[in-house]
């Protein structure tokens, strides 16, 4: 087995994707549905928002070990955080597995265990599905692509 | 022919492919995604090479002695694949840019002049979205109603549905030759025949058969057959539509341009004659002299030795696959050509696309463009294993080893 698939499905990733954390419904009027259409992930990701602040956000769908990990990431790593600070949060994430090379590694906290993404190009979609669906719920809309 | 020589043979017809030497993530590369495309044999490269070194000119139009050389090569293509399908003649031979457009053509030309308000068509739920979507245009724009034949667990076509779906209302049946996803090939002599007892046409989707069996239009009796160069061997960006000449003659015309037209004025044109009504503008010259390539190429092999080739590989995947803990293969047809798809017990299919791609296997994972079929397996995606005449058993070995790979890293 290639260090690179370890270093893309590591324990935290595979734990997350067997059980993922917050995924249920919420009684919310916002939600909205991240689709990948070339490989069939769909996940509907539900955020209740007040005065700016994520104050619970949850998620339901199906998908790879990478898109339902990283939804299960996300809900733990943004619930308390404004929906700016998630936004910046979501932009370093993206810059670290989209990034060229290892050393732009930057502190995620529990997010830094997508870091392995980075080699996978093609499955980096998979990654970003979930974020794509957070901000467009919580912008009250109700249809996301990675597209 | 002894298992040592038939080794021996195998190994030719892999040399045949240059493409295939090459490594990925530093293993060899095992390709088994060749139902998405099939790789080239150098004799079809040679020849695209040769045509551009030596024959290159626009077809139909010139009076010069290069134009007329590639005039010739671009018929002598049409002849040969009319030989390929056994069509009555070579005018039955449209050349288009693949499966997709060939449809599209169908759908455009015989669809809006012969299918109208209240009218049915018939496809089948084993359909890629290029012979669906096509249809569901056509029926929105009709005021048609698109009418879908089930298929059973096994993963074939329910015959008994299909006879109680046809009626007088049907104005034509499209269905699939060998499915994309399951491999089934399905009874195209018997859909056609029931078919007929009524008059109404049969179009084929032949992209996932013709690397496989040898096809015989007039033996299967259909009205149109569609399928690409690329998944044969040849280059990409050309396909056929074969039509027989009473069909083709009673369709307008697709687009519109210049070799589709008699002649023209400001107040009317008069179209061509089939083929070239419904090929305007320059066509991929080189495209269909390298298809012409690939039908020899294929035709030197033979089709019954593919077929040994490619069932005793089959037979073997499916018993290494089987074989597995966790591992599922799905749908059982009693016919099946080419293709498997399958499941790993808890794994995503781009979990297991991933990683196999890793120990240097290639294939699909995903809907496959058959996202209603998905649905009809209950399953959201599917991984897809999918031979050519140049697959061997290493290859099956390499992904059943990867597959084992799988299970380790997801337990």
């Amino acid at each position: 087995m290639t260090s690179d698939l370890r270093t893309l499905y590591r324990d935290v990733i595979l734990d997350h994707s067997k059980r993922p954390r917050n995924l249920r419904t919420l009684e919310t009027s916002r939600h909205a549905d991240g689709a990948n259409p070339l490989c069939g992930d769909r996940l509907t990701v539900y955020v209740h928002v007040e005065n700016g602040i994520i104050l619970d956000v949850s998620f339901q769908g199906l998908g790879c070990a990478i898109a339902i990990a990283s939804a299960s990431l996300m809900t733990d790593s943004v619930k308390g955080k404004t929906v700016a600070e998630a936004s910046s949060l979501f932009t370093r994430l993206e810059a670290m597995i989209t990034a060229s090379t290892d050393s732009s590694v930057d502190d995620l906290g529990a997010l830094s265990a997508l870091a392995g993404v980075r080699r996978f190009p093609v499955r980096v979609k998979c990654a970003t599905l979930p974020w794509h669906a957070l901000f467009a719920a919580a912008a009250g809309e109700k249809l996301a692509t990675t597209e | 022919m002894t298992n040592g020589s038939a080794t021996l043979a195998a190994a030719a017809i892999r040399r045949d492919f240059p493409l295939l030497r090459q490594r990925a993530h530093g293993t060899p590369l095992v390709y088994l995604d060749n139902a998405a495309t099939t790789q080239k044999p150098q004799a079809v490269i040679d020849r695209l090479t040769r045509y551009y070194t030596e024959e290159n000119a626009n077809v139909h139009r010139g009076v010069h002695w290069l134009s007329d050389r590639a005039t010739g090569a671009f018929e002598e293509a049409r002849a040969t694949v009319s030989r390929f399908l056994n069509a009555r003649e070579p005018r039955e031979i449209v050349f288009v840019r693949g499966t997709t457009e060939a449809i599209n053509l169908v759908t455009a030309t015989f669809g809006r002049s012969h299918v109208g308000p209240g009218d049915e068509i018939v496809i089948s739920a084993m359909e890629h979205h290029s012979n669906l979507v096509p249809w569901q245009i056509l029926c929105e724009q009709q005021g048609a109603r698109l009418r879908v034949i089930p298929i059973t667990d096994a993963g074939e076509l329910d015959l008994d549905a299909y006879a109680t779906l046809l009626s007088d209302r049907t104005r034509i049946v499209s269905v699939v030759h060998v499915s994309n996803v399951l491999g089934t090939v399905n009874p195209i002599e018997q859909i056609v025949r029931l078919a007929h007892l009524r008059g109404i046409p049969v179009a084929v989707d032949g992209a996932q058969a013709v690397a496989h069996t040898a096809v015989d239009v007039q033996a299967l009796g259909c009205d149109f057959y569609a399928f690409s160069a690329h998944k044969m061997f040849g280059p990409t960006g050309i396909g056929v539509l074969y039509g027989t000449s009473a069909r083709l003659e009673s369709m307008p015309p697709y687009q519109s341009g210049g070799d589709m037209i008699r002649s023209v004025s400001f107040e009317r044109t008069l179209y061509n004659v089939p083929p070239y009504r419904f090929e305007a503008g320059t066509p991929d010259i080189a495209g269909a002299v390298g298809l012409a390539a690939a039908i020899d190429y294929l035709a030197g092999i033979g089709f019954e030795r593919i077929a040994r080739i490619e069932q005793d590989l089959l037979t073997y995947a499916i018993d290494a696959l089987s074989r597995l803990p966790g591992v599922r293969v799905l749908g059982a047809p009693a016919q099946r050509a080419g293709v498997l798809s399958f499941l790993v017990d808890g794994v995503h299919a781009h979990d297991v696309g991933t990683v196999l791609d890793r120990e240097g296997v290639a294939i699909r994972a995903g809907h496959h463009c058959c996202q209603p079929l998905m649905d009809r397996l209950g399953v959201p995606a599917t991984a897809r294993a999918s031979l050519a005449l140049y697959n061997n058993r290493d290859d099956i070995d390499a992904l059943a080893a990867a597959l084992q790979t799988v299970r380790q890293l997801f337990g």
